[in-house]
């Protein structure tokens, strides 16, 4: 125990003074996890719209004020030329146009319909789909308005409709912040253990110090305590500031779900995690070696754990990958019990799965690290 | 009683296609200076890695305080001092941190054996505040040296501990291990400076992963049979070729300010036969006299055989 306590002193010595690494454990996730949530937003605003209007009447004019006052389009170009929008495309000046017929108003109203033409530039596949379905929304709004103005007339020839009122659970306003702070704390959780286990271990090997601690009589299993134990309390660390300062301060983010049973998922994550990075450790000589395959983890943990895109819509290999992706059920467990109050049982299955990781992880890294080569 | 003994000892990297070291076999005494010479890549690390359980050797045996390498590592482990030819100390600790955390490690203290160290780390006392990454080569070495020593070891391993350190540390250094041998530690050192070798007790030249010759470094000098001569003249490169194309030669190479040949016959008119021949090349003051001969001569000799 003496030398456990001597080694974590050690470690905690070297890391409170390397002047570049300490405000990248505790400033970059604090910073990151202020700025990335307002990059990371799925609204899409500011659709650059170009209307090209045949018809000129008090119909086209209705629907064009609809649209821009619904706050999601910017009018970019109105004109009566479709080829002259479609450069404006072509340019990048806008996204979306819409075209407007020649007797828009008085087909509407003499032969009750009329069709509208709408162009959407989709190289940016999410802006496309999202304003072609935001202005398809509006113009059914318009439609009904216009219905109903004429039903109020015609009293006894109602046509039956449904319509559809929901309700959103768990997140009323849909506020996308909800939904993503938790999951990019998550990510810069593992991003802080992953790097740092495994680039600090590998650091003794590349400056020989390892070679001196071999021929101690220190035991193995001493040796990675005191190096897991040290990045296990700033994990929790970081966890804590990013969900109590900057989640309540800047978010308003208040876990609906027990907070401690988000810590003890945590617990099990950062052993499993940082055996991970263990692991990594034991297969590189180098830190530039170590930073390489992290890297490569990170990318593919970051962007199939379902903290983007979900993981439903993946086909089925990705949702393989998915699955085997330890983030993916953090994720999911933050998501569960900060906004929708989960209970244990709810998550029995996560915490069972990542024990899994846990042992996986840490058993192959210790039978893989030797002190004798 | 030996304290370290190596039997047959083979090892290769890359899976047998480089042999580091070639069928060694040695042992040190009890409180001995031994010393392993020998050019870089001569497998001398590779030696001290396998003794001090850091590596598996392919085949072979060896013990260090009687415990064998491979199934007694941890008792090792608790009675050797190694000292690595890197510098491996933690470089943003302190002087004093370092030596203490080592100390920890061994489960000792620093003052149960500082009377052991006192005499090294007096000199780098006044640094004990100082990052040990900030200290000058030979303040790194006196460092390394005492976290090697602190736990007492019975047997140290030095491995290059002189390159690259400044002639004077070099000389202080040495007189650090004669000191350190007199407390009845064995020290096995190695070293790629010839000069060095006569400060060890014994020494084994090694060459490409065999070792040439085991001997104290007088009995080796003294097997060197031929009659060795120094020579000089006013152009030495030339002299150097001349010399090596010249049938009377048998060895010829450069040392210093002199080229040191031996002849094919040790006749005295070799020597004048040289001369004239010399002479008839147009070089001015021609210098020749008979020298004794140092390990580098051996070792050449030996190398070239």
């Amino acid at each position: 125990m003496r030398i456990l306590r001597f080694l974590l002193q050690k470690e905690f010595k070297q890391i409170f003074r390397n002047k570049s690494l300490l405000p990248m454990i505790f400033l970059m996730p604090i910073i990151q996890l202020i700025v990335m949530p307002l990059a990371a937003d799925y609204e899409v605003k500011n659709i650059n719209l170009s209307i090209v209007d045949h018809d000129h009447s008090t119909y086209s004019q209705k629907l064009t004020s609809k649209i821009i006052s619904s706050g999601y389009f910017i009018l970019s170009d109105y004109g009566n030329s479709f080829k002259n929008s479609l450069q404006q495309v072509e340019q990048d000046k806008s996204d979306l146009i819409l075209e407007i017929p020649q007797g828009f108003e008085k087909n509407i109203v003499r032969e009750n319909k009329q069709k509208l033409f709408i162009a959407v530039n989709a190289i940016n596949g999410t802006k496309a789909g999202l304003g072609g379905a935001y202005i398809n929304n509006i113009i059914f709004n318009f439609n009904n308005d216009l219905r109903n103005d004429w039903i109020q007339s015609m009293r006894y020839n109602q046509i039956p409709t449904i319509e559809i009122v929901s309700s959103n659970w768990f997140n009323t306003f849909l506020n996308y912040t909800f939904f993503m702070v938790p999951g990019i704390l998550v990510v810069l959780v593992t991003m802080v253990c992953i790097y740092m286990c495994s680039l600090n271990i590998v650091k003794e090997k590349e400056i020989g110090t390892i070679e001196q601690i071999n021929v101690t009589p220190i035991k193995k299993f001493h040796f990675i305590l005191g190096k897991l134990i040290p990045f296990w309390v700033i994990g929790v660390f970081i966890f804590s500031v990013g969900l109590f300062v900057v989640g309540r301060l800047v978010y308003g983010i208040i876990p609906v779900g027990n907070a401690g049973l988000v810590y003890a998922f945590l617990s099990l994550y950062l052993i499993a995690m940082l055996g991970l990075g263990l692991l990594i450790s034991t297969y590189s000589e180098t830190q530039q070696q170590a930073m390489s395959v992290a890297f490569f983890f990170m990318m593919v943990f970051l962007l199939m754990s379902g903290l983007f895109t979900s993981i439903d819509s993946m086909p089925e290999w990705a949702k393989i990958i998915a699955n085997c992706n330890p983030v993916t059920y953090f994720i999911e467990v933050m998501r569960m019990v900060v906004l929708k109050g989960s209970n244990f049982s709810d998550i029995k299955n996560h915490f069972i799965i990542m024990t899994g990781f846990a042992v996986l992880f840490n058993s192959w890294a210790i039978l893989n690290y030797k002190k004798t080569s | 009683m030996s304290d370290v003994i190596l039997n047959n000892i083979c090892k290769t990297y890359n899976k047998g296609i480089v042999l580091a070291v070639d069928d060694v076999s040695f042992s040190v005494g009890k409180g001995e200076l031994f010393g392993l010479i020998g050019p870089d890549g001569a497998g001398k690390t590779s030696i001290f890695r396998i003794l001090t359980t850091l590596l598996l050797a392919d085949s072979g045996s060896a013990s260090v305080n009687g415990y064998d390498v491979v199934n007694d590592y941890k008792k090792i482990r608790q009675h050797v001092g190694y000292m690595p030819g890197k510098f491996s100390l933690y470089q943003d600790l302190t002087v004093e941190e370092n030596l203490k955390f080592f100390a920890t490690v061994f489960n000792t203290t620093i003052e149960a054996n500082y009377e052991l160290i006192k005499e090294i780390y007096i000199q780098i006392e006044p640094f004990k505040k100082r990052r040990a990454g900030k200290l000058s080569g030979g303040m790194k070495q006196k460092l390394a040296l005492c976290c090697a020593l602190i736990h007492r070891p019975t047997v140290l391993f030095l491995d290059e501990p002189t390159t690259g350190v400044d002639t004077v540390s070099r000389k202080e250094f040495w007189d650090m291990l004669k000191r350190l041998k007199q407390e009845g530690i064995t020290i096995l050192v190695s070293t790629p400076y010839m000069d060095e070798a006569t400060l060890c007790e014994r020494i084994a030249l090694m060459q490409d992963g065999k070792i040439m010759s085991i001997d104290t470094p007088k009995n080796i000098t003294k097997q060197y049979a031929e009659i060795l001569y120094a020579i000089k003249a006013s152009n030495m490169s030339h002299l150097l070729s001349d010399l090596r194309l010249n049938k009377l030669i048998r060895s010829c190479n450069a040392f210093g300010e002199y080229h040191h040949i031996t002849f094919n016959d040790d006749l005295k008119n070799s020597k004048s036969e040289l001369l004239n021949y010399l002479k008839s090349k147009n070089y001015i003051s021609i210098e020749i006299k008979q020298v004794a001969p140092t390990i580098e001569d051996c070792f050449i000799k030996l190398m070239n055989k």
